[in-house]
């Protein structure tokens, strides 16, 4: 892509993402009430949605070799343990990190 | 303001870590493509979606059309519907901040914002939603302007604090489920993941889950919600669609146990 080419395709991603981001409340969000449906949707959603993060961080995990799914699952396991025992957000996620990192950078 | 703004940046520390490097990565893959500190300014300020500016860099030296650049935006951001149609209610009265805060609702700032119990009074909430929205995306902007400024210099091996992105949505995703009265979302949102995943493989698989998601979201009845069971709970026909769904999810869920474990 020339200069003027990269600027354009800028713009489109831009206005092509705040699109999809504006659609519900363009869609949904004009009357005093949320329709039932989509309320009774958007209550259950945000944990579904959260679990499917999860799988879509995980997407690129192997089974081949021991690298390839060890140091995700360990690193899970070591988030899920300690958010279930102090749950405390940072101090999960930053040990989490710090282990995985470790794993792949050390270990495996 | 104040006793908000503390809370909010504590919450965005997380983001921080993953948008900083994330950004960084960005930044520097931006500058070694020959591209200016002023696109990877208004890509980060204007865009605002981590994984979509990724694939953009690849559309621009790939030469792609603006045909494939259009739908590549809606293959890649299509989740971010979902995003909108669970703060629809929650955006409800936040006044001025709402088209900001729409704009700027990223997975990131969603994992944040669409907790319910957030520590912070009903009438702060506006003024929450909208700080944290600024610090993220301070971050994302933060980030990019270090890789792409000063990217070359650095020799710190940062591989593998990405993790820190997967680990917030993992805590988000346990607190969500310790609170929430049905499991079912939870098991139908890892299920229908896990299984188009392992069908249609990593590229394609988001876009179909999320639509068994939709589709099977619509159709449980809703826990605790007695205006919508009480008409027809006795029914033996809606019973029956009831414990099908549990044995759907539950299937899923222990396929997706299997694969953990292999």
């Amino acid at each position: 892509m020339n200069n003027a080419e990269i600027w354009i395709a800028v713009a489109i991603i831009a206005l092509t993402t705040a699109l999809l981001r504006f659609l519900p409340f363009v869609i949904f969000g004009r009357g005093r009430k949320t329709p039932r449906m989509i309320s009774k949707l958007s209550r259950s959603l945000p944990l579904a949605i959260m679990g499917m993060l999860v799988v879509y961080c995980l997407r690129g995990v192997s089974f081949t070799s021991p690298a390839g799914f060890l140091p995700a699952l360990i690193a899970c396991a070591v988030v899920a343990v300690l958010h279930l025992w102090r749950r405390n957000t940072l101090v999960s996620i930053v040990a989490g990190t710090v282990c995985y990192m470790l794993l792949v950078q050390l270990v495996f | 303001m104040k006793a908000s703004l503390k809370r909010a940046f504590v919450d965005t520390l997380p983001v921080m870590t993953g948008y900083i490097v994330l950004g960084f990565g960005f930044g520097i893959i931006l500058k070694s493509g020959g591209h200016s500190m002023l696109l990877a300014l208004c890509m980060s300020l204007f865009i605002y979606a981590g994984s979509m500016q990724y694939a953009a860099l690849g559309l621009m030296t790939g030469g792609a059309s603006m045909i494939s650049v259009f739908l590549t935006t809606l293959a890649v951001n299509a989740r971010h519907i979902f995003y909108g149609i669970s703060m629809l209610d929650k955006y409800r009265g936040v006044g001025k901040r709402k088209p900001y805060l729409i704009f700027s609702l990223t997975d990131e700032t969603y994992s944040l914002v669409c907790r319910d119990s957030l520590g912070v009074p009903e009438e702060k909430r506006g003024d929450y939603y909208l700080l944290v929205s600024v610090i993220n995306h301070l971050w994302w902007i933060t980030g990019t302007l270090l890789g792409a400024g000063v990217g070359a210099l650095v020799s710190f091996n940062t591989e593998g604090i990405d993790f820190a992105l997967t680990a917030l949505f993992l805590t988000v995703f346990i607190e969500g489920f310790i609170t929430a009265k049905s499991k079912l979302p939870a098991l139908i949102g890892v299920g229908a993941s896990v299984l188009f995943l392992l069908i249609l493989g990593q590229d394609n698989f988001l876009i179909p889950a999320m639509l068994l998601i939709a589709v099977l979201l619509c159709v449980i009845p809703e826990a605790g919600d007695d205006s919508d069971k009480s008409r027809c709970d006795s029914e033996s026909t809606d019973g029956k669609t009831d414990t099908a769904f549990v044995d759907k999810a539950t299937e899923d869920a222990d396929e997706g146990q299997v694969t953990d474990g292999e």
